[in-house]
């Protein structure tokens, strides 16, 4: 109970201090910026032992051993090369050494991503775009992409019919900015709710 | 100097004290609100509701504290929704730091619907991998989780032995706050055709609708607003409701403000011409 008010005025203070950058720069803000920082990296090395290292690492490779399953326990030991292969990135003399994990993650990438992208993205997007004109919607959907993409075509000059339909892809594009924008400010005022929210509730209690 | 200069003039600060206001006055006086449900919230209620008793929902904590706010109040509707309609639980996540959010909400929503954790759901936590691991686990959950968040096996639980891949989990709950919706999408819809649906930020949310629209997600809980509508479906309102009048006054006041600041260009534009 205790440790749990501590808890709520810390997190409180913390609160007003980044808020009091608003007001101007201050000694407050620059300490809650730092803390927040630290903070974060600690968190981010216990998960990465926590979460990656030690249940896919270190457990694995002693229950691999207690089951006698000797395969499959050393070939941990090539994740573990590339792993610390990829730490020579902090030390400049021998970084280049990283370059091959990293080939490695991207090759990986690569070929997992070229075939969501056709089978997860690009084929369903052509289908769900090549539907019979029956509809309002189906026909906004194929005069808003024709347009789109001939307003991105610039081999030749945007005149005359080019012009046009390029001018109509624009109001398009502006609309999905209208659209992303306006959503931005939602989520931006939906992070101050939540803030307000907890002064309001959970260190001053206002809000029953 | 003129009104209107005036008005160009003002301290960015006292816009962003009328912006406090704005937000903190509704959620102290709570006025009445109505909370209209969109077509995609509809959607994805819908899909969760369709869910035979029994059947496994997996819910993927891909959002961290820092769009928490928005995206918490989806978690805790969609788990009383799961929990109200006997489903069986599963919390996963892609990002390490949303995992503790996914126990708060568990630890408030389990106890008030009476489940039991192992029973009705279990936390199996965050491993490394990504979208490898997203393929992976559409050939065997357990090359990836063999135990659960606080390390006991997930065999010991009896629901989860009969949880292998895909084919077992009824609907995929993507929260996210970045791209790793798309990736859910791209790499589980598109491959094991896995029926989705997408809690995200009021950011991600129009990018989102393409999915939508050409039938890879069978719904969409998009920001704030999307929280309250599947709050007001499932009858149980929360932070979300009480936050969306504050959201309108917000709103509000950004919408007078533009019109205030455009207004008040325009005319000292029209006066500088004159002065010429």
């Amino acid at each position: 109970m205790l440790l749990n008010i501590i808890g709520t005025w810390v997190a409180a203070s913390l609160t007003l201090a980044i808020l009091s950058f608003l007001y101007k720069d201050n000694p407050f803000y620059k300490v809650a910026e730092h803390i927040y920082v630290g903070i974060s990296a600690g968190f981010a090395v216990l998960y990465a032992w926590a979460f990656d290292i030690y249940p896919m690492l270190v457990d694995a490779f002693r229950n691999n051993l207690a089951q006698k399953n000797y395969l499959e326990a050393w070939i941990l030991i090539v994740p573990t090369i590339l792993g610390i292969m990829m730490l020579c990135r902090s030390i400049p003399k021998i970084a280049w050494i990283s370059r091959w994990p990293i080939s490695f993650t991207v090759g990986i990438g690569s070929g997992l991503g070229l075939v969501a992208s056709v089978q997860g993205y690009l084929l369903p997007q052509i289908s769900a775009t090549l539907r019979p004109l029956i509809t309002i919607n189906n026909f906004v959907v194929y005069v808003g992409v024709i347009a789109t993409l001939f307003y991105f075509y610039f081999s030749k000059e945007h005149k005359g019919a080019l012009g046009v339909v390029s001018r109509v892809g624009i109001i398009f594009i502006m609309v999905a900015f209208g659209a992303s924008f306006g959503y931005t400010v939602m989520a931006r005022i939906s992070l101050l709710i939540g803030r307000f929210y907890f002064l309001l509730h959970d260190w001053l209690p206002i809000i029953r | 100097m003129r009104f209107w200069d005036r008005l160009s003039s003002v301290d960015s600060r006292i816009l962003y004290l009328l912006l406090a206001l704005a937000v903190a006055l509704p959620l102290v006086i709570k006025p009445k609100t109505n909370i209209r449900v969109s077509e995609p919230v509809r959607s994805a209620f819908e899909a969760v509701d369709r869910l035979a008793p029994g059947s496994v929902i997996m819910i993927s904590i891909d959002f961290d504290p820092s769009s928490a706010p928005e995206v918490q109040p989806m978690l805790i509707a969609v788990l009383r929704h799961a929990f109200r309609k006997d489903l069986k639980v599963i919390v996963t996540g892609q990002l390490a730091l949303g995992l503790p959010l996914a126990e708060i909400a568990l630890n408030q929503v389990a106890p008030e619907m009476n489940k039991v954790y192992g029973r009705d759901y279990v936390n199996i936590g965050y491993r490394p991998g990504g979208s490898a691991m997203m393929v992976g686990i559409g050939r065997e959950i357990r090359d990836y989780f063999r135990t659960d968040y606080k390390g006991v096996p997930i065999d010991s639980f009896e629901f989860m032995r009969k949880v292998h891949n895909y084919k077992d989990v009824g609907l995929l709950v993507s929260l996210a706050h970045g791209a790793v919706a798309d990736a859910w999408i791209q790499f589980v819809g598109g491959r094991y055709n896995q029926d989705i649906i997408v809690g995200c930020t009021g950011v991600n949310a129009p990018n989102l609708y393409q999915y939508l629209h050409a039938g890879q997600i069978k719904g969409i809980i998009g920001g704030l607003q999307g929280a309250s509508e599947y709050e007001a479906l499932i009858a149980r309102p929360g932070q979300a409701t009480l936050g969306m009048p504050a959201q309108s006054w917000g709103h509000g006041l950004i919408i007078l403000l533009l019109i205030i600041g455009n207004v008040g260009f325009l005319l000292s534009r029209k006066k500088k011409e004159k002065g010429k």
